[in-house]
């Protein structure tokens, strides 16, 4: 629909018939159109438009959208950020991180985060919510509580947890005292061991936030449909998985999405605890770090962003393909919305 | 819209399930299997916080010879140092300032560009909802290298507007996806009204939509409160000298400084993580309704 006066873009939602509205409709007779009173509103519509967006379009296109555009031009240079680039290398950037090593090795550690991500949080979180979606005691308490680790930050989390799994901090002193001292490892720098205590303290900061959404998910599916169920005698693992389930699938779908997107860009959380080389010893580095050590700490900012428009794409891949087949039906009416 | 719907619904919800209580009271309990998977659960999710609160209170002493014990004698000479000290004062201030400029700028610039996209008709209305959807895809890590640059042509590094503006910009696709939802379900019957009594479209933004749209904008601030106050990278990027810099940064600078003296980054930490634990504990019921409201789009 194109530009129009105030009164009639009213009169225009009001013809079609939202539920709420359609008994008013005939009540009220539409005003007679007048020539220049429709001009001057179409000019001042136009104004109150561009003056309510502008701040926030501007805004995003300078901080956000630009800087990614920056990145794909900066990414044909060698450049050290100082002055204008002039060492114009064509896609020599791109050819170095697809050959090297080291990014070979962040990509592989990504992909195993992504996998594991969805592998450990989706079923854990949809069993846990299912069990704290009945009606217990101090079940808002609980919800609080779970919600805890998401709400710290990053950093926190990273020295916290750095403290604790220490080769002589409080983990291994605790399996010790409770008999388990064979048990005992070097949690941070066992490279065969490193990943996984991160997915595990990724598990422990994220799984409360999955939790919440499934709750929320579950708590949108009518009861009746549970009621009718149980009446046609469906046991409650039947309902569960045949009812339950699929009705969550929408939240599971988003949740996924989100941990995917997480994934990718899973930076904080490394960088506090193994840091820049450690990491890279230990087996958890990520491409983000990747992207820090080899742009701005070498100096090369050329290089680096040219590692943003790799992760920029390989995100924008993951997520279209996502969206293409898995989330098409839930996000029918979201993204494409515009359409309307 | 979302988020009132599914309040209404656990508000509605003890009404429904009523019946089943009086039928069979023990079942009001539920059975002791959930509570003790929840009881764990919840347990997991807060020993390491307790062990960094409680540890503050510690000496290193302590906490070498048994690293995972209580506090024995408790003792508060670390959290009073903290407290005293003018670095954890300056870092909580910059953190302050720069989470409510960037909560106050992400409301602000969010609720406007929402109302336009929610009640406008224009012809680029759709590409403008696409463009802030699309930048759901576009996270701070990813442009953080470039973005950096910008910053720096714009003279804003060591500048905390260098780390609330950008921090606004990333705000926004979060904002108007949770609020455009919202706006849109203000009944069309309140403007038509407003109209007849000759209200322009402004004045009805600020007259009935800024305070009809309250439980959106409280979640999008909280949202963004939070996210300020936990963001590391940008800061990190951005921010070069000790005087600048947010908690955060702090807590890393401070942990690698003292990195001999445990309890006291036990302290410190704890410390730093207060407010947003006081902020989210205040504000529960609104940011798990705005994430529900956000999921469903």
């Amino acid at each position: 629909m194109s530009d129009t006066l105030g009164t009639d873009t009213a009169e225009g939602r009001r013809s079609q018939g939202t539920p709420g509205t359609g008994g008013t409709a005939a009540s009220v007779p539409p005003d007679p159109p007048r020539a220049a009173a429709r001009r001057r509103g179409r000019a001042r519509t136009r104004l109150e438009i561009a003056a309510l967006s502008a701040p926030a379009v501007i805004t995003f296109l300078a901080f956000v959208i630009f800087p990614v555009a920056l990145a794909a031009y900066y990414g044909f240079y060698q450049w050290k950020g100082y002055g204008k680039p002039t060492d114009w290398v064509g896609l020599n950037n791109y050819r170095l991180i697809l050959t090297d090593p080291a990014f070979h090795d962040v990509l592989w550690h990504n992909g195993l985060i992504l996998v594991l991500s969805l592998l450990i949080q989706g079923p854990l979180a949809i069993v846990l919510a299912l069990l704290l979606n009945q009606r217990i005691r101090g079940r808002s308490t609980i919800r609080v509580l779970i919600f805890v680790p998401y709400i710290i930050s990053e950093v926190i989390v990273g020295t916290g947890w750095s403290l604790m799994l220490q080769s002589n901090g409080a983990a291994n002193d605790l399996l010790h005292r409770i008999g388990l001292g064979s048990l005992e490892a070097d949690w941070l720098s066992d490279p065969d061991l490193a990943l996984w205590t991160l997915m595990a303290i990724i598990t422990w900061k994220y799984v409360g936030f999955a939790v919440i959404l499934m709750l929320a998910g579950l708590q949108s599916i009518p009861d009746e449909i549970f009621e009718a169920a149980q009446i046609d005698g469906a046991s409650y693992w039947q309902i569960q998985r045949r009812i339950t389930l699929p009705l969550l699938g929408p939240t599971i779908r988003i949740w996924a999405f989100l941990s995917v997107i997480g994934s990718l860009q899973l930076f904080d959380l490394v960088y506090i605890i193994w840091g820049q080389y450690v990491s890279g010893t230990a087996g958890t580095s990520t491409m983000a770090i990747y992207m820090l050590a080899q742009g701005r700490n070498a100096g090369n900012y050329g290089y680096g962003s040219a590692v943003a428009v790799v992760m920029f794409v390989i995100s924008l891949a993951v997520a279209l393909v996502y969206q293409r087949f898995v989330l098409r039906r839930d996000l029918k009416g979201a993204v494409t919305e515009g359409t309307v | 819209m979302s988020a009132t719907t599914t309040r209404l619904r656990t508000s509605r919800r003890p009404g429904t399930r009523a019946p089943a209580g009086r039928r069979d009271a023990p079942q009001k309990w539920g059975s002791p299997v959930t509570y003790f998977v929840a009881l764990l659960f919840v347990g997991v999710c807060v020993a390491p916080v307790l062990f960094i609160v409680l540890g503050g209170f510690r000496t290193n002493s302590q906490i070498t010879t048994d690293p995972a014990a209580l506090p024995d004698p408790w003792v508060g000479g670390n959290y009073l140092g903290i407290l005293e000290s003018s670095v954890f004062w300056g870092q909580f201030a910059n953190s302050l300032i720069v989470a409510l400029a960037s909560t106050a700028g992400i409301v602000a610039l969010g609720l406007m560009v929402s109302f336009v996209i929610a009640r406008y008709d224009f012809r680029l209305k759709g590409a403008m909802y696409s463009l802030f959807a699309a930048g759901l895809m576009f996270p701070m890590v990813i442009a953080i290298t470039p973005l950096y640059l910008v910053i720096k042509d714009l003279g804003l590094v060591d500048n905390l507007l260098g780390v609330i503006v950008p921090q606004i910009a990333f705000g926004l696709p979060t904002t108007v996806i949770i609020l455009v939802p919202f706006l849109r379900a203000i009944p069309n019957e309140i403007e038509e009204a407003a109209a007849i009594d000759g209200m322009s479209r402004i004045g009805f933004f600020f007259r009935m939509v800024v305070p009809l749209s309250l439980p959106g904008v409280v979640t999008v601030g909280i949202l963004g409160f939070v996210g300020s106050w936990n963001n590391y990278l940008l800061p990190l990027y951005v921010l070069n000298s000790q005087a600048n810099f947010t908690l955060p940064l702090g807590v890393q600078v401070f942990s690698s400084q003292y990195s001999t003296d445990t309890a006291k980054v036990l302290a410190f930490t704890s410390l730093a993580m207060l407010p947003a634990l006081v902020f989210f504990s205040v504000f529960e019921k609104r940011i798990v309704g705005g994430l529900t409201g956000a999921v469903k789009g």
